[in-house]
Parts: C-alpha cells; sequence; structure tokens
C-alpha cells in the first residue's frame, strides 16, 4: 500500500457500500479529539515533542492485534507534495487544517479509509470513522472501540470533572464531534430549508454547506453536527443529533413526494436539462456542476434517471475538485483548464455509465 | 433565521456577549465571519474558535475577575507550557493539558456558554487510567442520596444506601489488595 493508493481513486472504498438511508443520508461521521498526558498540544509543542507523539502513535498502531481495524498506513503531511495533501482533503481524510498549517503532522489510514487517525492536527489524536448512509451508531461503536484500544498504550489527558481535555475548550468533555451528510434537494426547491435550518440551530446543532468555498450548499449537500461536548454522554449527543437526521429524512422524502405528485413535468424537465448539461457541456464550473449533479441524483433517487449508479454524485463532486481534476490531467492547471476538463470528465463518466 | 450581517444565508453561528452587563445576541453566518477576519483560514473547522477569542477578551465579564486586576491577571500563566491566561483569551485555545487546572477558577463561565450551560463531563471514563474513577463516581453518588434520606427521615432507605456503599467500599479494597 502507498500514498497511490490513497489518492489514485475518488471513492473510498467504504463509500462504495450503500448504507441505510442512503438516498438521503450520503456518510456518517464520528470524530474524537484526544491528546497524551505528556506533552504540550500541538500548538506549542516543540518539533521533539510532536515527533515523540507521532512515534508514541505509531508504535501504537503497528502492533498486530488492531482489532477490526486492519493494519494503519502512516503518511508524514511534510513528506507529501500539496497536490496529495490537496486530494486527501478533497477525500475528507483530513483536514484543511491538518494539510496547511500543522508544523509536524501525520495521519494514519485503514485501507478501506473508513478510519482516519490525523497525528498533531489541532489536537495530538483526532480519531475519524466514516460510514456510508446512515450509520451513526455503528459509527459511534467503532471509534469508541478503536478508541479503547488507544488507551491502553497511551496515557490520555483526562480529568475527572472536565473530561478529555482539548486544545480548544469547543470541544472538552467527550471530544466528540458527530456528524452527517444530507442530500437535500426538495427541501430546497421548495424553500423549506431556511426555515429547518434555524430550527435545528436551536437545537444545539450546527448546519453547513459542504463541498463549496463558502457557506452555501453546494450540489444541496448539507452537514448537520453536534456543538455542545461537555455534560452530555456520548450515546446522547448522538441520540440527539439521531433524532434531528430522522425528521430531516422525514421531511425530505414528503418534500420529494409533493413535488413528485404536483409539479411532475416540470421536475423532469429539470432534472433532463441538468442531464444534458452534465452530459455534453465543454465548459463547466464547479457549482453549476455541484448543482446539476444534484438533480441528476435526485432523478436517480425518484427513477426517473435509469442506468445510472447512484454513488455519482459522491463520486463526481470530490473527483472534480481541484485537486483531483489536477491528479487526473497530470499537471498544474488554472481555473480556466479546470473548467474544460472538468466538463470532459463528467461526460466521459455519464457515457461510461450508459454504455 | 438569517445572518444580521447580509441578511441573505442563514445564521450558523450564534453567541451572547455581555457587555457592562447587557446581554447581545449574535447571529451570523460563516461566511460573514469569515469577511470580518473571525475564521481560521483554511481551517473546515468550526469557526468558533476566533469568534470565541473575541468574546473571550472583549468581554469584562470573563477576561476581569471581581478580585483580581489586570496586573495580577497577566501573571497567572501555566508553568508546564508558558501560556498566560492573557494569550489563552487571545488564542482561544489551551497550550497544553495542566492549562485547565491553572485558569480553572475562570473556565466556568467559558465553558457554560460554549456547550449549553454545563461544565462537568458526563461520557466516557478512560478504562485504563480512570479505572477506581467509576467507583467514585458511585459512591458519591450513594452518599449524596443517603445524606438525602437522612434529612427526609427515610431512616431505612438511607440503611439500605448506607449497606449498598459499605458493600462497595469493601469491594473497593479487596481490588486493592491483591
Ligand atoms: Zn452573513
Ligand atoms: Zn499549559
Amino acid at each position: 500500500m502507498s500514498l497511490e493508493h490513497f489518492i489514485s481513486e475518488a471513492i473510498s472504498p467504504w463509500m462504495k457500500k450503500e448504507g441505510p438511508d442512503s438516498d438521503i443520508v450520503l456518510s456518517s461521521r464520528i470524530r474524537l479529539a484526544r491528546n497524551l498526558e505528556k506533552y504540550n498540544f500541538p500548538d506549542l509543542a516543540s518539533k521533539e515533542e510532536s515527533e515523540a507523539v507521532i512515534q508514541t502513535l505509531a508504535g501504537a498502531c503497528k502492533e498486530k492485534s488492531c482489532g477490526n481495524f486492519g493494519e494503519f498506513e502512516i503518511l508524514h503531511l511534510d513528506q507529501l507534495k500539496s497536490l496529495a495533501k490537496r486530494v486527501l482533503v478533497e477525500k475528507h481524510l483530513i483536514s484543511p487544517h491538518l494539510a496547511e498549517q500543522s508544523k509536524f503532522g501525520a495521519v494514519m489510514l485503514n485501507h478501506d479509509e473508513s478510519v482516519s487517525i490525523m497525528v498533531n492536527e489541532e489536537d495530538h489524536l483526532r480519531i475519524q470513522c466514516l460510514f456510508s448512509g446512515f450509520q451513526l451508531n455503528e459509527a459511534l461503536t467503532l471509534a469508541a472501540e478503536l478508541d479503547d484500544w488507544i488507551e491502553q498504550k497511551v496515557d490520555y489527558a483526562f480529568d475527572e470533572e472536565r473530561g478529555y481535555l482539548t486544545s480548544c475548550p469547543t470541544n472538552v468533555g467527550t471530544g466528540l464531534r458527530a456528524s452527517v451528510m444530507m442530500h437535500l434537494p426538495a427541501l430546497v426547491l421548495t424553500k423549506q430549508i431556511s426555515r429547518i435550518i434555524p430550527a435545528i440551530n436551536q437545537l444545539g446543532l450546527v448546519v453547513r454547506g459542504i463541498y463549496g468555498e463558502g457557506t452555501e450548499a453546494q450540489g444541496n449537500v448539507f452537514q448537520i453536527s453536534n456543538q455542545i461536548t461537555l455534560g452530555k454522554s456520548e450515546e446522547d449527543i448522538v441520540e440527539d443529533l439521531r433524532g434531528v437526521v430522522l425528521q430531516l429524512i422525514q421531511q425530505e422524502r414528503t418534500a420529494r413526494k409533493t413535488l413528485q405528485d404536483g409539479l411532475k413535468i416540470q421536475l423532469e424537465d429539470r432534472i433532463f436539462r441538468s442531464y444534458g448539461v452534465l452530459a455534453n457541456s465543454r465548459i463547466i464550473q464547479s457549482k453549476e456542476a455541484a448543482q446539476c449533479l444534484s438533480d441528476v441524483r435526485l432523478g436517480i433517487d425518484l427513477g426517473i434517471v435509469e442506468g445510472i449508479s447512484r454513488s455519482i454524485l459522491n463520486e463526481l463532486m470530490i473527483l472534480t475538485q481541484p485537486g483531483f481534476l489536477q491528479q487526473y490531467a497530470n499537471e498544474m492547471l488554472n481555473p480556466d483548464e479546470r473548467d474544460i476538463r472538468r466538463a470532459t470528465l463528467i461526460r466521459e463518466r455519464i457515457k461510461l455509465e450508459e454504455a | 433565521m438569517f445572518c444580521q450581517e447580509c441578511h441573505e444565508r442563514p445564521a450558523t453561528l450564534h453567541f451572547t456577549k455581555i457587555v457592562n452587563g447587557k446581554k447581545t445576541e449574535f447571529h451570523i453566518c460563516e461566511h460573514c465571519a469569515k469577511e470580518k477576519g473571525e475564521f481560521l483560514p483554511g481551517s473546515n473547522t468550526f469557526s468558533i474558535h476566533q469568534l470565541l477569542s473575541g468574546l473571550l477578551y472583549g468581554d469584562p465579564s470573563i477576561s476581569g475577575t471581581a478580585s483580581s486586576g489586570l496586573s495580577q491577571q497577566s501573571v497567572l500563566a501555566c508553568p508546564q507550557c508558558g501560556m498566560t491566561y492573557n494569550q489563552f483569551a487571545k488564542s482561544g485555545r489551551f497550550g497544553c493539558s495542566h492549562c485547565y487546572e491553572v485558569f480553572d477558577s475562570k473556565l466556568d463561565p467559558i465553558l457554560k456558554r460554549v456547550h449549553g450551560g454545563n461544565t462537568r463531563h458526563a461520557g466516557k471514563i478512560p478504562k485504563r487510567i480512570g479505572s477506581g474513577l467509576q467507583e467514585k463516581r458511585e459512591l458519591e453518588k450513594l452518599k449524596q442520596a443517603m445524606q438525602q434520606y437522612i434529612l427526609n427521615e427515610e431512616f431505612e432507605k438511607a440503611a439500605e444506601t448506607r449497606d449498598q456503599i459499605r458493600l462497595l467500599e469493601k469491594q473497593k479494597h479487596r481490588e486493592k489488595g491483591e
């Protein structure tokens, strides 16, 4: 296994397994922030301390008894080219912070890329478990298992009163961030989303658009996660998020039904036009590509578009990001060149499916 | 709820700031937070860090305590990593795990604000280094319950609880003896 293994394919193997409610929930993620007791947090740690942290963890994870997680490959960020880092960010395997700002960062990845352990990001460890579809509890179980396994070998910074001690006070306590990525095109089309997001915020959850540089949800993909990490148990945090996601799934399904019942021809027109754009354009910007991909994916979910696999949205939204386009082209590209490459790549991908 | 800066995007960052005892609520979107320079460049983690540091710094109810003046504050520093309270207030991040103890007297209001009023951990306890902690928590809970029963003159229940406590303590001693 090598770096190429992690940057050549847009879709991580875990993503190919279709999870529950995957017509609406694209993925579920659990992240645990942990620190070792002995060393300063990464912001202040010396080079020696940071290297010691990497050594300690790499040592702990090299042992064969890695439980259900398989072997880990460790990548040192300072040994990676910027393009490779960018691709790892686009695949959500590392954070932009680790790629750009950490001084002595590393990441440990397992074979199917469902587990990523960032080392010396904002905290010494960021254990991340990813599952396709709506599988928050499964992700929590796996993350907890991995956490227990690491804890047998290292001393975590833990305080009876404050819980797991983290670099930022927003993560202290459980250190848990649970998040779910949802495709909500019908709630956006029916303009219900602007009333729903504030309601979710009031429940102590955060809603963010993803993939875009700004905050608008490109391709109608939203990430919903917990804000509070202290004073609640891990199970309660996840359960609260789960409850909200379940309601959102319901509401999105109802909105899809409303569109199908009342505006069938308009909906079909929109979906097939987007299909036409993806299948025929020669220049396409990422925002338009994301919107068209969202429409086509909705068409697939509703049985309006046939013969294209559901994973096309996840796959092409990652594949058409700048890092991947350049990796694919094997050269640096300016934005105009990227728009041309993006169009070509999408056309080829859609044709592949038609064949 | 829409962002109070651009009135276009939904507000995703919400916080309350108390200035001179007057409570003001802010609701802004991440885009505007970024534009105002309060966003951590390149980070997709929640941009609350910078907002938080704004809070800590600009807020007399947090950055100054009733008893200590500025001079004393700047002296408050972590012996482990060297971080001063002022540095912490500026960056919104701790330098090491000992900072939590050093700045403990000032943390409750900050944590309350970020974590919906909570200041105490109620989640997982690490198995190895936290062994004994779970029992300790259990014992504390039982002792409190016993006190309450005594106050309520429910002596039968108090006695039951006392027996439970004795049993637990016995187990604890036995484990230690091994
Ligand atoms: Zn705004
Ligand atoms: Zn410190």
